[in-house]
This record gives structure tokens, sequence and C-alpha cells, in this order.
């Protein structure tokens, strides 16, 4: 646990040094604060309409197949580690486990869930 | 009290804090960012039993991918953006019997257990908690087979995904 | 051990012994002097992001067929000086109806995600800040805050373009972190740790990108898209989106976004240094001075960071459905296909030789790259001939 409390240190020096550059162009700044200055940007004309787009479907899709693949990578990682010391068997599950998924991945592809967009 | 269990505390009280304004939120990217916040304590709390490896795999799935996932799906469903839903229904006098008598339930429980009294067993010197999980998912003896049908469960949340998400087009 | 080979133990307890000379806790002088240390590296980063922006508009310069700064300070030095003062006194404006929290701190969790990446990042085989048994994990861990910044900053700042270059940036991102994840198990296998040490000392016969020259491309292209620069720079596309999430963030808090790229930039050069050319070793020489190692691991980052560099400055922007299909289509596949083919050759070639694992894993790479290039090169020839025959019966028909 020692040494996660480094991580922890490091996270909080990460922390306060942007908290201090902001502080400081807070402090230093004028503050002259002006409905026009202050509208959002829509290159150059007046804002049309709420901030809300109509949101494609295709980024959820995208971050579900993400989402599978990253929990599969996490599972090889442990696998990954101690591939050197056992041997052909043990590199096969891998290889079985990963072929798994790639049926998956074509399977999403045939389907034409990985097209845009 | 030792320190461990002072930073237990403290680590767990801003967890269930955290988890409270999940569910009490009125903006829901605020509580889709307060959950963000619960799993991060979590993540805290796997360090604490020294459990790196799963710390870390918490940050990645859980708040690199769930709940960019959460936030995803909240943009998807919400005509606006900053929309906030009622929080209570009719029926909320039930709930709160319920998850009372849950919780003196649990207390009545856990009162007489003698663990709440011992400290975290400390892990033989050089115990490398990544190789030993590797050993344990490719050995025959071991979980290979769940490590197999991990996989399996995985290609059919995926073929699901495909068959849910995709069947509006 | 003498200050020369092993500073950081002796200055931590030098400090450690003056601080409890001053009456001070034993634990909390421990605490302290690891604070300065953190402090210390994290100020000596900084100033190094400072002058990362000075060697970006000089090398985009020269790339240009142009001079770049010079104006301020011998060869322009004192330039990005210039451009922080003149952040730091702007005013610090927030847009209205913005989300004042989630806004604010978008720009403090990106720099901080940046940063944190350092705290497993061996610069010396001394010198390293936490030896974590899951390093490598850890850089996507800090990948995923990243992340989540972009999302709130493009959220909160009730601005529609900024919602939409944030979307485009985070699903890049996301789907470039799969071939990323597939290009970390490779050292890792090689290695047999996942621990950032571990794979620079066990570096010491071959640099692994000998071994697997295909994966460290990959993870080349992968980190490019990670990082969000050109070609895959879509989501601040200046000439489409303005800025992307950016838009409506100035002063020093875009400065913390900006600095924080090219910060994000060079770690990642450092990382793929680490990960496939041996990190700080270079054939014995890190074993003279500490100082020497950090002195050829940061040639190996900025040598990274030049790649970057020059893959943006030299190639052109791809579209957000081309870059997306490409990734899932065409690199996801390659790379788990190559993690396979290396698992299965690390597993033959188990007892033999140095020079006999070391040719298969080499041939292996480039008889996956060439069928690869193949395939492609057979799909883009069909979606050719699918074009061109379109237009040449339209051509017929005039």
């Amino acid at each position: 646990m020692n040494e996660w409390l480094y991580v922890l240190l490091f996270m909080i020096v990460g922390a306060l040094i942007p908290v201090g550059a902001i502080l400081g162009g807070f402090l230093l700044g004028p503050k002259k604060p002006n409905p026009l200055k202050q509208s959002t940007y829509e290159c150059g004309i007046e804002a049309v309409g709420e901030a809300w787009v109509q949101f494609k479907a295709q980024y959820y899709i995208f971050a579900l197949v993400f989402l599978v693949f990253d929990v599969e990578a996490v599972f090889l990682f442990p696998w990954a580690v101690k591939l050197g010391a056992l041997g052909l068997y043990a590199a096969l599950e891998g290889v079985l486990f990963i072929a798994i998924l790639v049926v998956g991945l074509l399977y999403a592809w045939r389907k034409g869930m990985l097209e845009w967009a | 009290m030792t320190t461990e269990q002072i930073i237990f505390l403290i680590v767990a009280g801003a967890t269930l804090a955290a988890g409270l304004l999940v569910v009490t939120s009125r903006n829901l990217i605020h509580a889709a960012l307060w959950l963000v916040a619960t799993l991060f304590g979590v993540a805290i709390l796997y360090t604490l039993l020294n459990a790196g490896f799963i710390a870390v795999v918490q940050v990645v799935v859980y708040i690199g991918a769930i709940a960019i996932l959460f936030i995803f799906a909240v943009m998807l469903t919400r005509k606006d953006m900053r929309d906030s839903g009622p929080q209570h229904n009719k029926t909320w006098w039930l709930g709160a019997l319920v998850s009372l008598l849950t919780f003196g339930g649990l207390f009545a429980v856990l009162g007489q257990w003698s663990g709440l009294a011992k400290t975290g067993a400390e892990l033989p010197a050089g115990f490398d908690s990544v190789a030993a999980l590797g050993e344990a998912l490719t050995s025959a003896n071991g979980y290979v087979l769940p490590f197999e049908v991990a996989s399996v469960l995985l290609l059919a949340a995926m073929v699901g995904a495909v068959y849910l998400a995709f069947n509006k087009k | 051990m003498n200050f020369w080979t092993d500073p950081l133990k002796v200055a931590a307890d030098w400090l450690q012994g003056v601080f409890t000379s001053w009456g001070m806790n034993e634990v909390f002088a421990h605490v302290l002097v690891a604070f300065l240390g953190v402090l210390l590296l994290i100020t000596i980063l900084m100033v190094i992001d400072i002058f990362l922006v000075w060697i970006e508009r000089k090398v985009v310069a020269r790339f240009q067929d142009r001079i770049g700064p010079n104006r301020l300070g011998p060869f322009g030095l004192i330039q990005p000086f210039a451009d922080i003062i003149k952040l730091i006194i702007k005013e610090d404006t927030t847009p209205a109806g913005a989300d004042k929290v989630v806004y604010n701190l978008a720009p403090i969790l990106s720099m901080m995600s940046v940063l944190i990446i350092w705290s497993v990042v061996p610069i010396a085989p001394v010198i390293l800040s936490v030896n974590l048994n899951v390093g490598v994990l850890f850089l996507i861990a800090a990948g995923a805050i990243g992340t989540l910044s972009i999302i709130m900053a493009g959220w909160s700042s009730n601005n529609k373009f900024a919602l939409i270059g944030a979307f485009r940036q985070v699903a890049m991102m996301v789907a470039f972190e799969v071939p990323m994840l597939a290009m970390l198990l490779i050292p890792t296998i090689f290695a047999g740790s996942m621990n950032m040490n571990d794979i620079i000392q066990a570096q010491g016969g071959l640099w692994y990108f000998v071994l697997s020259p295909l994966g460290a491309l990959i993870f080349l292209v992968a980190i490019i898209a990670e990082l969000g620069r050109a070609p895959f720079d879509l989501s601040e596309g200046e000439s489409e989106l303005v800025a992307g999430f950016n838009i409506e963030y100035s002063g020093m808090k875009f400065g913390m976004f900006y600095a924080g790229e090219l910060l994000h930039a060079m770690t990642f050069g450092g990382i793929w240094g680490i990960l496939f050319f041996g990190g700080y070793r270079f054939f014995g020489l890190e074993q003279v001075s500490p100082f020497l190692a950090i002195a050829i691991f940061l040639f190996k980052a900025l040598l990274g960071y030049w790649v970057i560099m020059w893959v943006k400055y030299t190639m052109m922007r791809i579209r957000i459905d081309q870059m997306l299909v490409f990734n899932w289509v065409f690199l996801t596949p390659l790379s788990f296909a190559l993690l396979m083919v290396t698992a299965l050759m690390n597993a033959l070639l188990q007892g033999a030789p140095v020079w006999l694992y070391a040719a298969g894993m080499f041939l292996s790479n480039v008889v996956v790259a060439w069928i690869a290039l193949e395939v492609a090169r057979s799909v883009s020839r069909k979606e050719r001939q699918k074009v061109e025959g379109v237009a040449q019966v339209a051509e017929a028909h005039h």
C-alpha cells in the first residue's frame, strides 16, 4: 500500500499545479464581465437554438464495442505476464480466447454495425 | 484505531457520500460524474486491500469504459442535456421502509461478526498478484474453463448489443 | 553509495535526517520528503513543457521551410515565456450558461492525467517514482481520466461545436485504445512482467522493436490517435470545428489543455521508447551514472516526440468516419492477429537461442504485415474498380 501513497501524492501535486496556474490567471487578469464576451461562440454569428445536438446513436455503439474489447484486454494481461513461464498449452488457451472475440468483431462488421457515422 | 482503519473510514465515507449524490442529483450528467467519483473511491478501497491490479482494472474498465457509456447513454436519450427528472414517485414510502429494514437486518447480523476487529493479513514478501492470477487463469486445475467461458459471455454481450442497438435502423 | 551513483536515496536520507533533527515526527518527515521529491519532478516537467512549446514551433517552422520565432531572445528561446505571460494576464471568462464547476474542473483533470503518468516512468535504473507492478495498465487508467476530462469540457461549455468536437474526440480516443492495449500486451509477453522497470531491464539483449517492429509501428499509430494529433486531429480541426472541445476556453485554462497535450505527446514518446527502444538503456552506458541514464531517456523521449511531430506536419487530416473504420476494420483485427502470432511464436521458440528467437519473431512480424498489406491492397483495388467502373460507365454514356 505504501507505493500507492506516492501515486496519491502525484495526483495531489498534479492537481495543484494546474489549480495554481489557473488561480494565477484568475488573480492577474482583468475582470470586466460583459454579456457579449460571455455569449457562446458560433463562428461569429448569434447562437441559434439550444446547445444540444441530435446525438448520433453510432457513438454509443462504438463505446459498447470498446467496452467488450476493454474487458477482454484486461483478462489478457495476467495471461500475458505468465506466458513466458507456461508452455504452448497456455498460449493456445489465450489464442482461443482472442479468436472467439475476433469472431464477434467480424460478426459486428458483417452486420454493418461498424460503419459510420 | 490504526491509520489503516482511519484511511478506510474516510475513503468509505467519501464513496458513500458520492453514491448518495448520484441518486439525489437533479442534473443527470452531474449524477454520472458523481458515479465516477464513487467508482474511484472503490478503486482506492481496492488499493487498501493490496489488490493493485484490480484497482487499476477498476479505473480502466469502469471509469474508462462504463462511465463513458453511461454519459453517452444519458446524452442519447435526453432531449435536453440539462434535463432533470422528478426525484420521487408515488411509492417512495415503501422504498424507504424496505431500505430501513435491510439496514437494520445488516446491522444486526454484522454486529455479531468477529471479522470487524481483524486487520488485513500481510501478503508474503515477493508475492506477485498478477503472476498468480495468470497462473490461475491458465492452469487446467485452475480457472481455465471460466476464462474461456468469459470470452463466450463477452461474445454473447457483443451479439446482443448488435441486435438491440442496431435494430432501430 | 554516494551521490553520483544513487542520488535519489542519498538526498532523501539526508533530508529525512534534517527534518527529524528539527524534531519532526518520523512518518511525517518521510511523507514531506516524498512530497518534495514529487514537487521537484513535476516542476522539472513543467519547465520542459515550456520548452516543448518552443521546440514545437521551431520544428513546424522548419518543416514549412521558414524560421519560426527568432525575435525574443537568442533563437526565440524567450518566446514561450512571453506566451505564458500573455495567457496568464488574460481575463478568466466563463461562457453564459456553462456549468461552472465542471467547466473549471476539466482542464485541471486533463493536466493531472498527464502528470500522473510520470509516476510509473523509470528515468534511470535507480530513479523511479513508484515501482508499480501494474505499470503498463496504469497508462490506460491515466488515459481514462483524460478521456473523461474531454467529455466534461465539451459538455460544460454550453456550445454545440464543443459538444460535437468532444464526442468525436472521445469516440476516436476510445476506439484507438483497443490496438493500444493489444500492443501493450506484446512487451508484457516478452518481459514477463507489467512493471516498466522490468520491461526495460529485460531489453538487455535486444530492444523490443527488433523483436516486434510491427508492434512498435501499430503502437505509434495508436498513441498518435490517443493524443488527438494529426492525422487524427479531426476534433480540433482548425478549419472545421474551430477548436473542438476547446472553443470556450481561453487564458490559462486553454494553456493547461495545450501544454498538457504537448507534454502528453512527449510522455508518450518516452513510453514508446521504454516499451520498444530500451528506455534508459544504451549498451551499458546507463550503468556509468544515473544522470547519464536520465540524459539517454530524455533523448529517446524527445526523439519519439520528434517522430510524432514529423507525422503531424507531413500528413493530411483523415475524416472521422474513415478514421473509425480504419481502426475497427483494419487496425483492431491486425493487432489481435499480431498478438496471437506473437504468443504462439513465443511458446514455440521457448528454449531457442537468442538469435533464432529474434529471427523467428521478426520474420513472423514481417509475414503478418505483408499479409495485412496484401488484404488491404486487394480490398482497395476492388473499391477503386467499383468507383472507376461507375466513372467509365458514365463516360461511355457521354
